[in-house]
């Protein structure tokens, strides 16, 4: 029965009979790759343009429908080598994309503005000290006010919108003081340059806005990034279904296109797209990454499945619920709300001291101008000082002080294979001082390995292992992953729910169950170990391999250089409390507990929370969502569930469990460098703020004050990308 | 400083000049792609063969 495949969520109809889509390409690393897809697509009857964006990794292909369908252009990629997966694009991409553009513009409009009025201001203080005449002085002014004016009014938009918003709800952020700063600088250089005053501000406003703007446009660079990222590995992550229509045809559908009431076929080895209940067959299923629970459970028709868990042994047809449905999601869904509502909302550096700057600087300038009338100077003089008090204590260099270090930290952790869902994340990473771990998938790795202690003569694993690459069962894709020869043997035939037999040298090999190798069953073994067992019989001799969980490859190392960096480890697993004991033990971590539901995890961060402890929650399961979000700041490795990724602060990479500690180390060092930058910036402050109290404070000071402490706080940013020596 | 009287203009036309040559490339998308202009330079197909031999 050939199968069809329905990709219409994904494609976009053009114009006159033609399409476009927008595929994630997996596996593009180098020139040769661009030219190869682009070329091997054009070169099709039908495509009419095909452009790969390669800091996107994404590929754009337009075609004629009446030529070329979406799903032989995805095949055509495949024959070229690559793996591609559409993307289906997401409303919040294009507004941030748009966002980006804008911002972009402001900052060439005040880059332009800034660098012009310099040019002017830089005469006019030149000429101060020689021989200007007032005439060509008041000219140069008037030339910057015909550039700043409707420079500011066009690159101030974000703040003055943002400061209008806040001040609608009466909520002052950092925008109102920038917003009044900027505005009174401009309105005060006019009615200098009118009444031909000496100074005019016109320089310190317009580069106030370009230096703010810089940082407002990394901190949306940055979001946009990692979100990119994101979007990739979800359309590469993201699975299809086999729905059966009401004539018994299959179709191959994105899960996003399943509805409640669909049928849907899960074979042997397939994870179960959505959560459903039974409505024919019977199997196994391993609910590992929904409950933590690392046993198989027995199904058959009428029993609930959830997405997520995966079907080891018979084909299943099921029948799909809506979301929320089954007890165990309708209660992660519920516990989720409360804990997502009481995560108390952590105030960021950058608010704190945004609602601290606001008065202290409106303050001061008040005071400035009351001090200078009652000490006698004229209302004209008072105003002129307190205003350059408002522009000097600008918050350039606070502005830039948090975007400038959260960029490069998230940078740095990128490349150790951590994924931000945003910048607040750092903060929050560098506070944690109790980490709690999830066992299943997260302290193992996600999927069951071949227990390399066993001693098993090479030769023939190595021939089990290339039986198994001819088989769907996960017990036999654990195997499988030994097979230095990837190619399987020739008329290999799997026996649903049995196994799989070949003729190897001119003898019957079997590889399944005991049963089907017609060995003795040896079941689980005394010691309540949690290995699986898969049996290998050639020749007459019979194996058993065992195949169990196995920690991720660093995890020990790892635990214990987070344990020297004085955290506390815990570890709350949903698995059975013998399977949760040897991890604990062999990591060194007396605080464990197994055998929990969401409700008791929960539970249980809250006590800790309530003890004083900032949690950072690590978890991969659906059954951890809710922990993860009642959290302070959670971690879930990018094979966890897609509920719960959606609830975690940041995603890792890989099979090794270090990117946890690099987390670690990285955001500790970012917080670091950021309470450093905003020290920096009050220095600065320290000593600019009483000369321009005094009422010493010319534009050129300004300049140079506001530019050097700007480029401090950005180059001591930089040093977040110096990785800390993390070892293992 | 009579000189003003062009060189301010001048100045001025060159720095809008800049302005609009960096909008009209950001309209014109030459930003979307960073990573992707540095090596899509490497590949010589969109040379005639006897061009690259000659050199």
């Amino acid at each position: 029965m050939a199968e069809t495949i329905d990709l219409s969520l994904f494609v976009e109809p053009g114009d006159a009979g033609a399409s476009h889509m927008t595929l994630a390409v997996e596996g593009v690393a180098c020139a040769g790759c661009i030219r190869k897809i682009e070329n091997g697509l054009t070169k099709l009857p039908g495509v009419i343009d095909a452009r790969l964006n390669f800091t996107q990794r994404r590929l754009a292909v337009d075609w004629r429908n009446d030529e070329i369908d979406a799903a032989r252009i995805i095949e055509a990629i495949e024959g070229i080598g690559y793996h591609a997966h559409p993307f289906a694009p997401e409303r919040a991409d294009a507004d941030e994309s748009a966002q980006a553009k804008w911002l972009l513009k402001c900052l060439a409009v005040a880059g332009f503005a800034a660098m012009n009025v310099m040019l002017l201001s830089v005469s006019v203080w030149a000429g101060n000290v020689s021989d200007m005449t007032q005439e060509t002085r008041d000219l140069f002014h008037w030339l910057s006010a015909l550039i700043a004016l409707p420079a500011a009014a066009y690159a101030g938009q974000p703040f003055f919108q943002s400061a209008f918003r806040a001040l609608r709800v009466r909520r002052v952020n950092m925008d109102v003081p920038i917003s009044i700063g900027v505005t009174l600088a401009l309105g005060l250089s006019v009615y200098e340059t009118a009444i031909h005053a000496t100074h005019a501000y016109f320089d310190s406003a317009i580069m106030l806005l370009f230096f703010l703007l810089v940082g407002r446009y990394l901190d949306l660079a940055m979001r946009r990034k990692t979100r990119l990222f994101a979007g990739n590995l979800a359309s590469i992550k993201a699975e299809f279904a086999h729905r059966l229509d009401a004539s018994g045809e299959l179709t191959q559908i994105p899960v996003a296109a399943l509805y409640p009431g669909d049928r849907v076929l899960v074979r042997a080895g397939e994870r179960v797209p959505a959560d459903g209940s039974i409505i024919n067959g019977a199997s196994e299923i391993d609910e590992s990454l929904v409950t933590g629970e690392t046993l198989y459970r027995a199904v058959r028709a009428g029993a609930t499945i959830y997405a997520g868990s995966i079907n080891v042994s018979g084909a299943l047809t099921v029948r799909v619920t809506a979301v929320g449905a089954g007890t165990l999601v309708e209660e992660v869904e519920r516990l989720l709300d409360k804990a997502t509502q009481a995560r108390s909302q952590t105030v960021q550096l950058a608010d704190r001291v945004a609602r601290l700057y606001a008065p202290v600087v409106h303050t001061t300038a008040a005071l400035t101008a009351a001090g200078w009338l009652i000490a006698g100077a004229g209302i004209h003089d008072s105003i002129v000082i307190a205003i350059a008090v408002l522009i000097i204590t600008c918050p350039c260099a606070i502005a830039l002080a948090i975007p400038a270090v959260q960029v490069v930290a998230a940078g740095a952790l990128f490349r150790s294979g951590v994924i931000l869902n945003g910048g607040g994340a750092i903060e929050r990473l560098a506070e944690a001082d109790t980490i709690v771990f999830d066992k299943t998938g997260t302290l193992t790795l996600p999927e069951p390995r071949v227990d390399q202690s066993a001693d098993i003569d090479p030769v023939v694993l190595e021939k089990a292992a290339r039986l198994a690459l001819s088989s769907r069962h996960p017990l036999a894709a654990a195997l499988a992953r030994l097979a230095r020869e990837r190619s399987p043997y020739p008329g290999a035939v799997e026996e649903p729910g049995q196994g799989v037999r070949a003729v190897i040298d001119g003898k019957e090999a079997r590889l399944g169950s005991a049963n089907f190798c017609g060995v003795p069953a040896v079941g689980h073994s005394p010691n309540g170990s949690d290995a699986s067992f898969i049996t290998f019989a050639h020749d007459g001799a019979a194996i058993t391999i065992p195949i169990r969980q196995t920690l991720r490859p660093d995890a020990v190392p790892v635990t214990k250089a987070l344990r020297a960096r004085g955290l506390y480890l815990i570890v709350l697993s949903g698995d059975r409390p013998a399977a949760v004991a040897p991890v604990a033990q062999q990591l060194g971590i007396e605080n464990w507990q197994g055998g929990l539901t969401p409700a008791e995890k929960i539970a249980k961060i809250e006590d800790l929370k309530s003890q004083g402890r900032r949690v950072l929650m690590v978890g991969d399961g659906l059954n951890d969502a809710p922990a993860l979000a009642a959290a302070h700041v959670s971690i879930s490795p990018i094979t966890a569930a897609h509920l719960t990724q959606a609830h975690a602060d940041a995603l890792f990479l890989g099979d090794q469990l270090k990117p946890v500690l690099q987390a670690v180390a990285i955001s500790r060092r970012a917080q670091r460098l950021m309470k450093e930058n905003l020290a920096l910036a009050a220095i600065y402050n320290l000593f600019a703020v009483p000369l321009a109290i005094a009422g010493l404070a010319t534009p050129l000071i300004a300049a140079v004050a506001m530019s050097g402490s700007s480029l401090l706080v950005t180059l001591n940013a930089l040093r977040a990308r110096l990785r800390p020596e993390v070892s293992v | 400083m009579n000189v003003l009287v062009y060189l301010v203009p001048v100045a001025l036309m060159l720095g809008l000049t800049g302005l609009v040559a960096f909008l009209w490339s950001l309209k014109s998308g030459q930003y979307d792609d960073l990573d992707g202009a540095a090596v899509r330079i490497l590949p010589d197909d969109d040379i005639a063969p006897r061009d690259i031999s000659s050199r």
